[in-house]
C-alpha cells in the first residue's frame, strides 16, 4: 500500500541523513522525497512517499516520531478529510519536424502542460498534477514522441481542510 | 563575563553538569581538550588504553551509577574505535556522551590526516550526534547531548568537535545556562489517563497474570513502585536479561529470567498467563522467540517511554507510553482508589508454578575430574550472597550461567551487554563501575574468548588499584556457539575451539595483577576466596571448566516459549 508521509524537520546539518538512514536500516523503501525550507527557514518540510502495509507504516511514522531532529509526522493518507498530493514533471523531447511540434503543442494545451523551453531541436514540457495525473501525461506523450530526458519532482501533500501541520 | 577558549568552555559545562570521572584517549585533535582538563579540580580523566575501552567504561560507570557516562577521544581512528561500544550503549539504552575531536572545519572533506565523517559513521548506533561548527556551538551542543542522552528512552549521543573550535586563539564569552527545551523533542512522561485505568482493571480481573520486567525499571528507578504493584496483587514477577535486578531476584515473587535460555518456570509463567504485564522492554527476540506463537492467551499490556518500541514485535492490547516510574505510580494511585485486591485465584496461579518450578531446571550432575561452569557461579554466589557485589559479564555461556544462577539482589548489580551481545565489554564495564562506586566490591565473569577482546584494560585496572575480580570459565573453546556446532551441526566445529590460549596467570602477573589457576572442584572456594582478600590490584582466577555443558533451558528457534530443550532433553 502507498502512504504519504508529510514532516516538519529541523533545518540543520546531518537531519535528512537521519531521515533516510532511518528508511535504509529498518528496510523500508523511500518511492519518493521532496524537501525544502518552510516559511520559518529553521525548519524544512519533507514529503516521502513509500509502500508497505498498515503496520510497517505505523512503525516508519512512530520511528520518524522518535528522530530528535523531527517536529511533526503525518501519514496524509490517513488525514481524515483526506489531503491533496500533486507532482511536477519536466520532459525534454526532441523535435525534429513541423508536425512533431504542432503535436506536442496541440496534447501540451489538452492537458494544460505548459512549454517552459524551446530550442532549434528541442521542446521542455512541464506539467502538474497528481501523482497518477503526471502518469497519464507520461504515457501519452511517451506514445507520441521520443523522449531526452524525464525529471519529475516527488510527491508533494497537504491535508484537505482546515487540518494543517503547526510549527 | 569571563572570555575563555572553546576547550576550557567546554570544561566549565562539564564541570557545570557535575561531571566528575572522563575515560578517554587523547590524540591530535583534542589535544586543545586535554590541555585544559589538566586545570580542572573537578574532573578526573582516567587513560584508557583503547578507545572501546573507553566507551565500554564511560557505559559501565553510567550502569552502575545511573548518571551519564563520559568518553573523550581523537579523530578518525580514535572515533571508528568506539563504534561497538557506541553500538552497546545504544543496544541497551544507557545514557553516556562521547566527545570526539575532528579535523579542523577548513579541512573538513579533504580526506585530511586522521579525518572520518564521525556524525556518518556513527549515526545508526547513537541517539543524537553534534558537529560544532563555530566555537560558539560547544556549550549549547554539549548542554543539550546530556539532556537527550539522561532524558526518555536513555542513549548515547555523540559532540563531534573541531580542532579549530577548540583553540586557544579565539577567546569568547562563556553562556549561563538557561532552561533546556528542545522543541523537537519531547518525551512522554505520564501515561494516558485511559489506558491507566484500563491497565489498572485488567490487573485486577486477572487470574494468571504475570509481570514481564524489562531494563526500563533500571533505567527508570521505577523499582520500587513495581514492588509495590507486586506486593498488593501477589503477582509473579519474570524479567528478561536487562532486566534482571529490577525486582530482587531473592523475592519468592520473582520466579526467574525468561527467553532463550529463560528458566523453565519462568517460560511456562508467561506462555499460559492470562495478562502479561511488560514494563520497560522491548520485546527482543531472544526474550520472545517467536512473535507469533507468543503467550498465545495473554492479553499484553505494555509500558515504556519508547513509543515505537509499543507493537513493534509484539501487539499491545493496552498500550501506554511513558516515563515507567511516572506510570506505576499512576497505576498504583488507581489501584489504591480501586481498593484492589490479589485475584481469588492467584492461589491456584502460584500453586500452578510451584508445580514448574519442581522441575529443578538448573539442576546438573557433576562430572568426574572437571568443573561444571555451573558450579562456579554458585560457588561465587554463595561467597559474595549480601555484599551487594556488582557483576559484570561478557558475552556467550558464561553470561547466561551468570544471569541464571547468580541471584541479584538489586539493580545496578548486573552489568552486561544484552542487545548488541558484545564480548570484550565486561573488563572495561567493570572498570567504569569501580570508578563510579570505589567502595564497591566488583567482579567479572568472563570466558576465555571474551578476556582476550579488550584485556589491555586490565592496566587502567592495575593503575588505580583496582582489586577487581575476574572470573575466566575456562573451557578452551567459544561455548555458545559451539553449543549451536554441538547439537545443530553435527558436531562440526568450526573455529570455536580455541586453540593456543594463552597462560592467564601469566598474563595477570605480566600486569602486575594476582593470577590464580583453579583445576579441581575441592580447590574452587578456596581459590576464590583467596581472589576476595585481594586488596590493592585485579586478580584474575582462571577456572578451568568442562567444554562440553550447555546452557540449559534452551528454546527452540522459531518456537513459543514452552519449545525448551531441557536437561533431561541432552545428555551433558
Amino acid at each position: 500500500m502507498r502512504h504519504v508521509i508529510s514532516i516538519l524537520i529541523e533545518n540543520e546539518a546531518g537531519a535528512l541523513s537521519r531521515v533516510v538512514g532511518l528508511f535504509s536500516q529498518r528496510g523500508y523503501n523511500i518511492e519518493s522525497l521532496t524537501v525544502a525550507p518552510t516559511d520559518d527557514p529553521t525548519l524544512s518540510r519533507c514529503t516521502i512517499l513509500t509502500t508497505g502495509d498498515s503496520d510497517e507504516a505505523e512503525q516508519i511514522t512512530k520511528q520518524l516520531h522518535k528522530l530528535v531532529c523531527i517536529l511533526r509526522v503525518s501519514a496524509l493518507n490517513e488525514e481524515k478529510n483526506g489531503s491533496q498530493e500533486r507532482e511536477l514533471v519536466l520532459i525534454k523531447l526532441p523535435t525534429p519536424n513541423r508536425n512533431v511540434r504542432e503535436d506536442i503543442k496541440s496534447l501540451s494545451d489538452i492537458f494544460g502542460a505548459k512549454i517552459i523551453d524551446v530550442s532549434p531541436e528541442t521542446y521542455t514540457l512541464q506539467y502538474v498534477g497528481s501523482s497518477e495525473e503526471v502518469d497519464t501525461f507520461c504515457e501519452t506523450v511517451f506514445k507520441m514522441s521520443d523522449v531526452l530526458e524525464v525529471v519529475r519532482s516527488g510527491v508533494l501533500g497537504i491535508a484537505r481542510g482546515n487540518h494543517y501541520m503547526h510549527s | 563575563m569571563d572570555k575563555l577558549c572553546g576547550a576550557a568552555q567546554l570544561i566549565r559545562a562539564l564541570e557545570e553538569l557535575e561531571v566528575t570521572e572522563i575515560f578517554g584517549y587523547p590524540g591530535a585533535t583534542v589535544v586543545d581538550i586535554y590541555d585544559e582538563l589538566l586545570n580542572s579540580q573537578k574532573i578526573h580523566h582516567t587513560l584508557a588504553r583503547h578507545e572501546q575501552g573507553a566507551v565500554h567504561e564511560a557505559d559501565g560507570y553510567a550502569r552502575a551509577s545511573g548518571r551519564v557516562g563520559v568518553a573523550l577521544v581523537t579523530s578518525g581512528p580514535g572515533a571508528t574505535n568506539t563504534v561497538t561500544a557506541l553500538a552497546t550503549a545504544y543496544g541497551d539504552s544507557i545514557p553516556l556522551v562521547l566527545i570526539s575531536g575532528q579535523v579542523s572545519t577548513s579541512m573538513i572533506g579533504t580526506d585530511a590526516f586522521q579525518e572520518v565523517d564521525t556524525m556518518g559513521v556513527t549515526r545508526p548506533v547513537v541517539k543524537y550526534s553534534f558537529l560544532c561548527k563555530k566555537p560558539e556551538d560547544i556549550v549549547p551542543n554539549i548542554r543539550k547531548a546530556f539532556f537527550i542522552a539522561s532524558t526518555g528512552r536513555k542513549g548515547p549521543v555523540v559532540v563531534d568537535i573541531p580542532k579549530n573550535c577548540q583553540s586557544r586563539s579565539y577567546l569568547f564569552d562563556y553562556e549561563p545556562s538557561s532552561d533546556m527545551h528542545l522543541r523537537s523533542y519531547n518525551p512522554t512522561v505520564y501515561g494516558h489517563k485511559g489506558q491507566v485505568n484500563r491497565a489498572a482493571e485488567e490487573l485486577c480481573k486477572a487470574a494468571r497474570p504475570v509481570v514481564m520486567a524489562g531494563g526500563g525499571i533500571v533505567q527508570g528507578a521505577a523499582g520500587p513502585m513495581l514492588e509495590s504493584l507486586v506486593a498488593r496483587l501477589n503477582l509473579p514477577v519474570v524479567s528478561t536479561l536487562m532486566g534482571i535486578g529490577a525486582y530482587p531476584c531473592n523475592d519468592r515473587r520473582y520466579i526467574g529470567m525468561m527467553g532463550m535460555h529463560g528458566l523453565y518456570e519462568a517460560n511456562e509463567t508467561m506462555h499460559h498467563s492470562d495478562l502479561v504485564f511488560a514494563v520497560g522492554t522491548r520485546f527482543a527476540d531472544r526474550a520472545t522467540n517467536n512473535v507469533r506463537k507468543f503467550c498465545p492467551e495473554a492479553k499484553i499490556i505494555h509500558i515504556d517511554v519508547d513509543p515505537a518500541s509499543i507493537s513493534k514485535t509484539v501487539h499491545a492490547d493496552i498500550p501506554i507510553v511513558g516515563d515507567a516510574a511516572a506510570v506505576l505510580g499512576q497505576i498504583n494511585s488507581k489501584l489504591e482508589e480501586l481498593k484492589a485486591q490479589p485475584h481469588p485465584e492467584i492461589g491456584k496461579w502460584w500453586e500452578q508454578i510451584a508445580a514448574w518450578q519442581d522441575k529443578k531446571c538448573l539442576s546438573y550432575t557433576e562430572k568426574e575430574g572437571i568443573i561444571r561452569p555451573q558450579r562456579v557461579i554458585e560457588t561465587l554466589y554463595r561467597l559474595l550472597e549480601g555484599r551487594g557485589a556488582i557483576i559484570t559479564t561478557d558475552v556467550g555461556q558464561h553470561q547466561m550461567f551468570a544471569a541464571q544462577y547468580y541471584r541479584f539482589p538489586g539493580r545496578r548489580n548486573f552489568l552486561s551487554s544484552g542487545g548488541l551481545g558484545t564480548m570484550g565489554f565486561g573488563l572495561p564495564a567493570a572498570v567504569g563501575a569501580q570508578k563510579a562506586l570505589p567502595e564497591r566490591l566488583v567482579v567479572t565473569v568472563t570466558g576465555d574468548g571474551s578476556f582476550q577482546m579488550n584485556l589491555q584494560e586490565l592496566s587502567v585496572a592495575r593503575k588505580y588499584n583496582m582489586p577487581l575480580k575476574i572470573v575466566i570459565l575456562d573451557n578452551s573453546v567459544l561455548g555458545m556457539v559451539r553449543q549451536f556446532q554441538s547439537v545443530f551441526y553435527q558436531g562440526r566445529y568450526a573455529a570455536t575451539y580455541l586453540d593456543c590460549n594463552p597462560d592467564f596467570v601469566k598474563i595477570a602477573e605480566a600486569y602486575d595483577c594476582v593470577g590464580i589457576r583453579v583445576t579441581e572442584q575441592n580447590k574452587l572456594e578456596e581459590g576464590l576466596k583467596q581472589a576476595l582478600e585481594v586488596q590493592d590490584r585485579p586478580v584474575i582466577v582462571d577456572v578451568v571448566t568442562d567444554t562440553d555443558t550447555k546452557v540449559l533451558p534452551w528454546q527452540r528457534a522459531d518456537g513459543s516459549m514452552i519449545d525448551m530443550l531441557l536437561n533431561t532433553d541432552l545428555s551433558q
